[in-house]
């Protein structure tokens, strides 16, 4: 039966109903629902009807996802806040183990000068000299500390590239389609916009870049 | 067993601060002919070539771990009586029975001090 005959057929029926009856019989609304279901294509059982409602709604739970899922926006995660993170904490490394350095050289050399002391003297220099050194042992806990949330870190990113992956464009492009909201602009004596924090070494300015700064806004 | 200040001693660390803390912790203890590695393929090298009396070791390492040098150490005849201590922030009742199980002399936890370190080697040597 074709879709033009299928519906004539539905048409026909819902005509024999009459529309001044105050209630429409069962047997009524089976033959309507019955001519309805022969109208889909092929011969669709009830079962496989409700399949196909479940994936629709399936796919549109998907669809629902990934509109969430863009909009937390793990591509920006991924190529922005993931990198600082890890080169923030590359940095914490990088300055305690240069820090400490600077503190076991002062150590060592009060050693040396301990060897020029009384004896008396000379021991409680040594003492200091080993609590210096004990504590020192900080650097190396936390640098093994921050080594594992930067696996973390890089734990989280391969989840996200995944999901990346899994969901494709869908998850990039309503993203770009709709960019992260402006901050909004900051009220008379707010210079919250000028807190960065630190910078990283290599982008830092130093003391004499600074310097020149001043030197040229004079 | 009488402890030779002489004997050469080889610590092995990926943190070079913690190489330089030990040094002068043994230093202070009067061991003078101390080596280091970075390294566990490192030190098993320096170990084929020249006699230590004790090997004080990190276990988190790569690629080699303080566990897997240990246990080079011990399968080697010619090393496997050297003493070895491990020094490390791995501190979970499983660790120390695997090192145990795999030879280790003796077992410190970071952080440590002078204190623990003496009494650690004094148990390999006695009073020193």
């Amino acid at each position: 039966m074709t879709k033009m005959t299928k519906e004539a057929a539905i048409k026909r029926t819902l005509e024999t109903i009459d529309p001044a009856e105050s209630q429409v019989s069962t047997a009524d609304i089976a033959a309507v629902v019955e001519a309805v279901m022969k109208s889909l294509s092929g011969d669709v059982s009830v079962a496989e009807f409700k399949l196909y409602h479940e994936l629709q709604k399936l796919a549109d739970y998907i669809q629902s996802a990934k509109r969430e899922i863009a909009a937390i926006r793990p591509d920006e995660i991924r190529a922005t806040h993931i990198p600082m993170a890890t080169d923030e904490l590359d940095a914490v490394v990088g300055a305690t183990a240069e820090a400490t350095g600077v503190i076991l050289d002062s150590a060592e050399h009060l050693e040396t000068v301990a060897g020029k002391l009384e004896p008396a003297a000379a021991e409680e220099v040594r003492n200091l000299a080993t609590k210096i050194f004990e504590a020192c042992n900080f650097q190396d806990v936390t640098g093994q500390r921050i080594t594992k949330v930067v696996r973390a870190l890089k734990h989280i990113e391969d989840k996200i590239d995944a999901l990346l992956s899994a969901f494709g464009e869908g998850v990039k492009a309503p993203a770009e389609a709709t960019p992260a909201p402006e901050p909004a602009p900051a009220a008379a004596g707010d210079d919250s916009h000028l807190l960065h924090g630190p910078a990283l070494p290599q982008e830092a300015n130093k003391q004499d870049d600074i310097d020149a700064i001043l030197a040229n806004l004079k | 067993m009488a402890v030779d200040l002489n004997i050469n001693v080889l610590i092995v660390d990926d943190y070079k601060t913690m190489l330089r803390i030990i040094r002068n912790l043994l230093k202070q203890l009067g061991f003078e002919n101390v080596d280091e590695a970075t390294d566990g393929g490192t030190a098993l090298m320096k170990l084929r070539e020249r006699n230590y009396g004790l090997v004080i070791s990190d276990w988190n390492m790569e690629p080699m771990t303080g566990l897997q040098l240990l246990k080079e150490v011990r399968a080697d005849h010619k090393l496997k009586q050297i003493p070895f201590i491990m020094i490390t922030a791995e501190s979970k009742t499983e660790n120390v029975v695997a090192a145990k199980e795999a030879g280790v002399t003796n077992y410190i936890v970071k952080p440590f001090n002078a204190a623990t370190l003496k009494q650690k080697l004094t148990a390999v040597w006695g009073d020193f």
